[in-house]
Formats: structure tokens, sequence, C-alpha cells
């Protein structure tokens, strides 16, 4: 009896302590994102987004049994502080794995630390060159800007039009989707008859539309991010161009509608399901997704926005290769994060391999439009 | 008696890492203050010793960048003799500038020369095809140094610290040099300056372009450390920065410059911490320390250090 | 072509009148202490975000207006008592340091009461554009327009015709000497710093509708304000109007005419260019230095 019951203490006790050693070694996921500064409407969703989800997975326990530390850093979108943020959670906080980098400026520029030290980083930044070429340690959840252009462009070509003028700012965003507009702009046998450029400050376009109503455009595509695209949706509206407008995914958000108003009616552009959830097919996979992410967000924070959207498919899948991997050996994780295959998040379903570190196909992106203040799903 | 500082310097920084090995604040924190050191101190020549202010400084840093990053990305040059050419162009540049610019005098001034900085800003944005646009260029070679190659955060460490005691040495003796007592008489009085003789606008002119390649060669050693350069690390923001740590430190005061430029850049490493907060006190330290030290935080200190020791050594005598 | 030309320049006029307006605070406090107080333009950022907050509040716009000038006006009061009379001795760089700082710690308080995203007024008087001969304008920039011009005559008036206004002036010009003739200069630091930040709110009220706003709208709109009043001549309002209108013009030109890409840098071209001709700015003192 006692040697029973001596032993059942023992037993407990190495059980507890087992779990205890092992719950005290928290799995460390460091961040670097654009808080505050001119994207830090993209960052502060992500950041908020990042934070709710880590809250909730320990709130449940953990990744089997061990908590999740978020150790996150503002870039206050400069460059140089992303890269010695990322030696910092490299190096000070030895983090074991990497979700952030809101732009693709601050994204590039940490790239070669990340590559030589050998660390999960999965970006949450557009342009197609942060995956092409295929870096071993880095990968990516946004739809590239190449996919955005590309969904424009064949809309465009359905609706009959050739003859196309692009307007874009001069953030990186902006740069990135310009080159991908230029460079497939012929494969689709468009023509581009106007290129004009303006501040991401800027507060009046009427110049530059101007210009645009001149060259002959049969439709104007403006690729930016934050306030000005609404400035030059509504600019257009004022001086009574009547050409159909896109715009990019860098302004899928209520925010935009909120600031165009009226002008906003029929500008149709490449967003995330997240924006149109509710419209979305009760049979479709993504929605139930979606509407958790919406919900959960809005509870708490306001309207929902994509880029809070990526960040948690970020998160998610790198939570679920830490699953796999069962631990956060960095090569163990990389493999895993490279097997992700239908993984049904924000932006689409995600299906990654050796040569596609992003895992999103064309068919995630949804062409929408703006009717009486709301999207739309055009499909 | 200057010298005693700098040599004080010189041990500090040679202490540094040893006394704190592998430490993320050391190490890459220090490279980005003494960068700004670097800057800082070149800076102070122009505004505390010749008066003049200069808001678009971060444009010769960025000549210096982008001329290291253009020529060793796009051009396959040697990294010593990019920053060779970067040093020769931010030179005429300065020198073509500086005679039309140094006649304005305060505010004008100070237009003058955020104009100028907002320019090469501009066209660090626009002229995607050289400069890569707003993402900038990445790829860029670690530095060689003769064999040496610069490749890790400890040699880097070396690299900066030591052209950051050059650039005080140089500093503090032009400072006492002909040069260094024509610009003093300058921004004491340009009129009197040149009643005794001075040649004010040649020893303006020289001054600008010392401080301009001070800026250009840090800009390239940044270049090379960074391994990328973008527009962002040269906007009016950091020329304003730059300002900011010179004044902070205490304006012609070599050691007072650079003093500055590592607080600040302590600051703004340390202050991360309170993230969304993080604006708000940097702007009440900055009002704090400019209202209570107007003469800046180590003319102040130093000042402070004096009294103390004033107050003690009287208070011994019977 | 000449039709695209007149678009340009009003497009460029009703640019340049929001940076005047702008401008026109950079003035008043230049006026009365020499300092060029570089938190002026999170003053207009704190009138848009202020009367924003109060209409979202429920408040109708001209009371939401109203009282968001009041704030405003109550924060350049604070600023002046706790961050610029306690340095009231130190020299023209150190001040401009500090008010750096109050415009740092302003953004700060900005993006915590109010968030990081951009937000709208509501026009005054409607979206309608209006056809001036083949070139459309927002009713929201004629107010601007008209509002800017009512302003300056007004502080012209203020400056040359009120013995307080006068007053202000003198003790700019030397501040020993007017505390002798009986002038209270610390009273009119005040009313200066209240009088910029009134304006300040009030041109970020009129703007708002037709620019957004957000915490870091005070960031580029204080950069042309800074930039209108100084190649206008600091000092004089109607220079800063004047560097205004001219900064506007430029840009929609540099834009329309040779490269929109470049339209900042073409713009501050000139501005150089100007400045190298007239050292003093277009209307500012030839100033006379004491030896």
């Amino acid at each position: 009896m006692k040697t029973g019951f001596w032993k059942s203490i023992i037993t407990a006790t190495l059980l507890v302590v087992a779990s205890l050693v092992n719950a005290a070694e928290p799995i460390k996921i460091g961040s670097f994102l654009t808080v505050t500064g001119p994207a830090s409407f993209l960052g502060d969703p992500e950041l908020k987004t990042l934070q709710m989800y880590v809250e909730d997975i320990n709130a449940k326990g953990g990744i089997k049994g061990r908590k999740i530390e978020l150790i996150h850093y503002d870039t206050g979108g400069k460059a140089q502080d992303a890269v010695s943020f990322v030696k910092r959670l490299i190096q000070s906080d030895k983090v074991d794995l990497i979700v952030g980098g809101t732009t693709t400026g601050d994204t590039m520029a940490v790239i070669p630390d990340v590559e030589k030290e050998g660390i999960p980083f999965i970006s949450m930044a557009g342009a197609v060159e942060i995956i092409e070429p295929v870096k071993p340690w880095v990968f990516k959840t946004p739809h590239t800007d190449r996919m955005a252009a590309a969904k424009i462009f064949e809309d465009i070509r359905k609706r009959g039009f050739t003859k196309v003028a692009l307007i874009s700012g001069d953030g990186g965003f902006d740069k990135s989707g310009r080159a991908q507009v230029l460079k497939l702009a012929p494969e689709y046998g468009m023509t581009l008859v106007a290129d004009e450029s303006y501040g991401n400050k800027d507060t009046d376009m009427t110049t530059q539309l101007t210009k645009i109503r001149a060259s002959g455009a049969e439709v104007i595509i403006n690729f930016g991010l934050g306030q000005a695209p609404a400035i030059v949706t509504k600019n257009i509206k004022q001086l009574g161009i009547a050409l159909p407008v896109y715009q990019s995914h860098g302004v899928a958000s209520k925010t935009f509608i909120d600031l165009a108003g009226d002008a906003a009616e029929g500008v149709r552009l490449p967003a995330a399901a997240l924006v149109v959830a509710e419209q979305l097919p009760d049979t479709d996979p993504q929605k139930p997704v979606l509407l958790a992410y919406k919900n959960k967000y809005e509870a708490k924070h306001g309207p929902v926005s994509t880029f809070g959207g990526h960040a948690y498919d970020g998160l998610m899948i790198a939570v679920a290769a830490i699953e796999r991997a069962g631990g956060v050996d960095r090569a163990k994780v990389r493999d895993e994060i490279e097997r992700t295959k239908g993984f049904i998040g924000t932006a689409g379903v995600f299906n990654m391999s050796p040569q596609d570190h992003m895992g999103l196909n064309a068919a995630a992106f949804k062409l929408v439009e703006v009717q009486k203040g709301a999207w739309k799903i055009i499909e | 008696m200057r010298l005693a500082g700098f040599y004080l310097c010189v041990v500090v920084v040679v202490l540094l890492p040893m006394v704190f090995p592998n430490n993320y604040f050391v190490t890459v924190v220090g490279i980005s203050a003494g960068l700004h050191a670097i800057l800082a101190v070149g800076l102070n020549l122009l505004m505390g010793y010749a008066g003049q202010i200069s808001l678009g400084h971060a444009a010769f840093f960025g000549m210096g960048a982008y001329s290291s990053a253009i020529l060793t990305t796009r051009f396959a040059w040697p990294g010593v003799w990019a920053m060779l050419a970067g040093l020769m162009v931010t030179a005429v540049l300065a020198w073509v500038l500086a005679r039309p610019i140094l006649r304005l005098r305060g505010h004008y001034l100070a237009m003058a020369t955020l104009g100028f900085g907002v320019i090469i800003h501009v066209i660090m944005v626009q002229a995607t095809s050289w400069t890569g646009g707003p993402d900038g260029l990445t790829g860029i070679p670690p530095l060689n140094l003769l064999g040496w190659v610069v490749d890790s955060d400890t040699r880097w460490y070396i690299v900066i610290a030591a052209t950051m005691l050059l650039a005080i040495w140089l500093s503090l003796n032009l400072i006492d040099s002909r040069i260094g007592r024509a610009l003093r008489a300058v921004h004491g009085s340009e009129f009197a300056a040149q009643m005794l003789g001075i040649n004010t606008s040649r020893a303006k002119t020289q001054v600008f372009i010392v401080s301009a390649l001070f800026a250009a060669f840090a800009g390239s050693l940044f270049a090379h450390q960074q391994g990328f350069v973008s527009p962002d690390s040269f906007s009016l923001t950091i020329s304003v920065e730059l300002v900011t740590m010179v004044v902070l430190g205490g304006m012609a005061s070599t050691f007072g410059a650079a003093g500055g430029a590592i607080t600040l850049t302590l600051l703004h490493a340390g202050l991360v911490v309170f993230q969304d907060y993080e604006m708000l006190i940097h702007g009440v330290l900055l009002m704090a320390v400019m209202i209570f030290m107007p003469q800046g935080l180590f003319v102040g200190l130093s000042q402070a250090i004096r009294k103390i020791g004033h107050g003690l050594r009287s208070g011994n005598r019977p | 072509m000449p039709e695209q030309l007149f678009q340009f320049l009003v497009t460029g006029i009703t640019v340049g009148s929001t940076y005047a307006l702008v401008g026109l605070g950079f003035a008043l406090i230049y006026n009365a202490s020499d300092v060029v107080n570089f938190a002026q333009g999170e003053f207009v950022m704190l009138g848009a975000m202020a009367a924003i907050a109060l209409l979202g509040a429920g408040l109708p716009l001209p009371l939401a207006a109203i009282l968001a000038t009041l704030a405003t006006v109550g924060v350049g009061l604070l600023l002046e008592r706790f961050a610029i009379e306690p340095a009231l001795g130190a020299s023209v760089v150190t001040t401009i340091i500090i008010t750096i700082g109050a415009a740092i710690f302003l953004r700060g308080i900005a993006m915590l009461l109010w968030g990081k995203d951009f937000h709208s007024l509501p026009p005054f008087t409607g979206d309608a554009p209006i056809q001036l001969g083949g070139a459309t304008v927002l009713p929201q920039s004629l107010w601007v327009l008209g509002v800017t011009v009512a302003l300056v005559v007004l502080v012209r008036l203020f400056f040359n015709r009120t013995l307080i206004g006068k007053a202000l002036l003198a003790c700019s010009f030397n501040r020993a000497a007017a505390q002798l003739v009986g002038i209270n200069v610390r009273m009119m630091l005040r009313l200066a710093y209240g009088l910029s930040a009134g304006l300040g709110a009030l041109a970020g009220i009129l703007i708002a509708p037709i620019t957004f706003s957000s915490y870091e709208a005070g960031v580029m709109l204080g950069l042309k304000g800074f930039s209108a009043a100084i190649v206008g001549g600091i000092g004089n309002p109607m220079g800063a109007v004047a560097g205004g209108l001219l900064l506007g013009v430029l840009e929609s030109l540099g834009a329309g005419l040779v490269s929109s890409g470049y339209k900042d840098a073409i713009a501050f071209l000139f501005v150089l260019m100007v400045l190298f001709f007239e050292p003093t700015g277009l209307f500012g003192h030839k100033a006379a230095e004491r030896v």
C-alpha cells in the first residue's frame, strides 16, 4: 500500500515537473512590423492580429503544451531599423521563427541576415521578388503584385479595352506594382498610353489626371496604398473623367470606400476574399475561416483589413508547421512550412512547394467592385 | 586638455566590446551610433563652428552611400574605388553648391539646404533604373580592405570605431588650426572676420566641403555595412535628426556632437520597448533636455560636473 | 493644351493656398520670437483630427470646428507655457529643437488618441465640382482660397494697425527694448502661439475635406508651409501666401509640363533659384545685421 502511494506521488511529481519544464520553454516567435510611420495602417492590424491569436492559442494551452511568446519591434517603415531589429531578434531574443516584414523594403533588407542565420521567415509583404528566385528560408503569405496586375489585365481584356493609363505613387508598393504592370501589359495586348506619378503624401492629383484624360486612355489603373488612391479616385470624379477605374489590392479596405465616398462607385480591384466573406457561397471552404477571423477581429478592433489577414495566415502556417515538426528545430520547421498543403487562410488556399514559397494561385484573388458603398464580387 | 578627452574615448571604445562580449547593443547599435557620430561631428563643424544650419546633410550621406551601392552592384567596382568615387562626386557637388548657398543666412540657408536635400531624395526615389527606386539597391558586397573582408558585426565595429575616432581627431585638430580659428571668427561675426582680412567665403566653402566629405564617407561605410541602401535612410527626417543630435549634444563641441549622436541612437534602440508610447516619450525627453540644458547635454553635464567639483573643493577649504 | 494649362494653374493655386494657410501660422510666431515653430504642422493636424473626433461623437460640424479650434489654441498656449517659456533665454536653434520635440510629442499623442487610420471631414458646401472655363475646382478649395485671402488681410491689419500687433512685432525686433517700453513680452509670446495654433487649426479643418487627415498629416503640411513662409520672406504674412501659391503652382506646372515623378524636385529647384536671387525671400525685409 505504502510503496504504491509513494510511487504515485513520485510519478505525479515527475509528471508535473516534466510538464513544467516543457511549459517553461516558450516558443519564441519574433516579428518586425511597421506599426508607426507612413505604413502604419498596414502594420497596426498585423500586430493586433498576431497578438490576438497568440493570446488565443496560449489560452487553449499553446502548441503541444508550450506557450508562444511573441517578441515584436516597430520599424517605423525604415528598412535599416528592420535589419537591426532582426539582428536583435536573432542574437538577443533568440527567437525560433520570424513572422513579419510589413513592407517589401523591410523584407528584402533582412533576407541576407535571415539566410545567413538559417531561421524560417514568413513575410507579409507583396512584391514577387521576395520569393522569386526562391530562397530556402524565406516565405510569404500575401498575393504578389504580379498576380494583382494579371487579375486587373484579365478583366480589362474581358471588357475589350486596350489603351491603359497608369498612375502610381512613390512608395515601394507603388513602384513594384508599376513595374509589374509595365512588364505584363504587352502580354495581354495592352498599350500603356500614360504613366503618371504622385507623392504618397500629395493632396491633389488633378494635374496628372488631366494629362491622362488627354492621352486617349480607355481605362485608368491606380497602383497605390494609403490615402492617395482615395484622392485620385475623387479627383477622377471631380474632373468628370468617365473611364473605368481599377485600383490595386492595396486599398481593399473599408477605409478606401469611406474616404473616396461616391467617387468609389464602380471602381474594381483584385482583393483577398476577406473583404467579401459574406458573399461567398456557403460551400466555399474559405468562408468559415474568413468569417471566424472577421468576427473575432471586428469584435475587438473595428473594421477588418486584408493586411491583418496576411498576418493571420503567416502565424497559422507557422503554428501548423511547428506542430507537424514536433518542435522548433529550425530546419524541420522550415521543411514543414514548405510542405504546407491545402491550408485555408484569409488570402486563399495555400499549397507551398520547394519552388513556390507563397502557395497561392490566381483563383485566390477575387475581383470585386464597389457597388452602393460596399464591395461586391465580380467573377 | 582636449586630447585627454580623445584618449578617454579611445579607451572606452576599445574596452566596450571586451566588457560586454556578444552584446547586440554594443555591436549592432554601437555601429549605428558610431556612424551617426561621424555624421554629427562633420555636421557640427558646419553648424557649431561656422554657424551654418544645414537641413540637407542626409543628402551627402546618401550620395556616398548610393555611389558605393551603384558602382559596386551595377558596375562591379571594388569597394574602395567606389568609395573614392563617391567622395569625389560629393566634393565636387559640395563645391558647386557652396558659393550660392553660403551667401544665404539663417532660415534662408536652412531652406536652401532643405531644398537641396529634397531634390536629392526625389532623385533617389524616382531614378529607378539607377537607384532601385523606393526599395533601393540590395546585394551590396562586403567591403574588402586590402584583403581583409569586413563581413561580421565585430569587424564592422572595429572599422566604424576607428573611423569615428579618426573623425573626432580630425575635427579637434581642424578646430585648433588656422582654418578652425578663421571659422570661429566667422561664427562670432562674419563682418568682423572680413574686416580682419579673413576670406570668409573661402573658409565657409572649405568647411562645407569637409563636412560633406565626412558624411559621404560615412555613407559608403553604411552601404557596405547594411548590404543595401534605400531612400528612407536619407530623408528630411534624417537630416532633422542629425541636426537634433548636434544641438542635443552641444553645438561647437566635437565631443558634444558625438555624444549627442550616440545618446539619441541608444535612446531610440532603448525606447523601442515602449512601442506606441515611444514617440511621446521621445518628444518629451527632447524637450526636457533642451529646456533644462539649453547648451546641450555634453556641455550641460560637463558644467554640472565642474560645479560639483568646484563645490567639493571649496567645501574642503577651512 | 491651353485648356490643360489652365487646369494646371487652377490646381496649383488650390494646392498652393493650403500651403499658404499653413505658412501664415509660421509667419506669426516668427514675428513674435524669431523662432520657426516646427510644431505648426501639428497644430494643423490637431485641429483637423479633433474636429473629426468631435463630429464622430455626434456634434454638428460648426460646433465641432469651433471646439476643435479652441482646443488647439489651448494646446498652443500650453506648449508656450511649458516648453517655450522655461527656455526663454536660449538660442534660436535650441528653441527650434524644442519645437521639434513638441511636434514629435503631439504626433505621439494624436496617434494614441486617434489611431493610425486616415479620416475625412465632410466638405462645407458639398462636393459638386465647379467649372471655371475648362478647369474644375472643388467648392471646398474656394473656401480655402477665400479664407486665406481674408486671413492675410486680417493678419496684416493686425500687425500694422493694432497696438497689440505692433507690440508683438516689437518683441522680435529687440526683446529688451520691448520690455523697457512696458510690453509684457511673455503675454505677447503666449498670444502669438495661441493665435498661430488657432490659425493652424482653422487651416486643418478647412483642408481636411480635400486632403484627409491622420496623425502624420502634420509632417508634410508643416514642411510645405515652412517652405512657403521662407520663400515668401519669413515674417511677412503676405510673403507666406505668395510663397505658398508659388510653390503650389510650381509643383503643378512641373508635374503637368515636365514630369509628374520629379515635380517636387522641380519645385524646390525653383525655390533654390528664387533664394539665390533674392536671399531674403520674395517679400522679406532686407536684413540689416548689427555688427
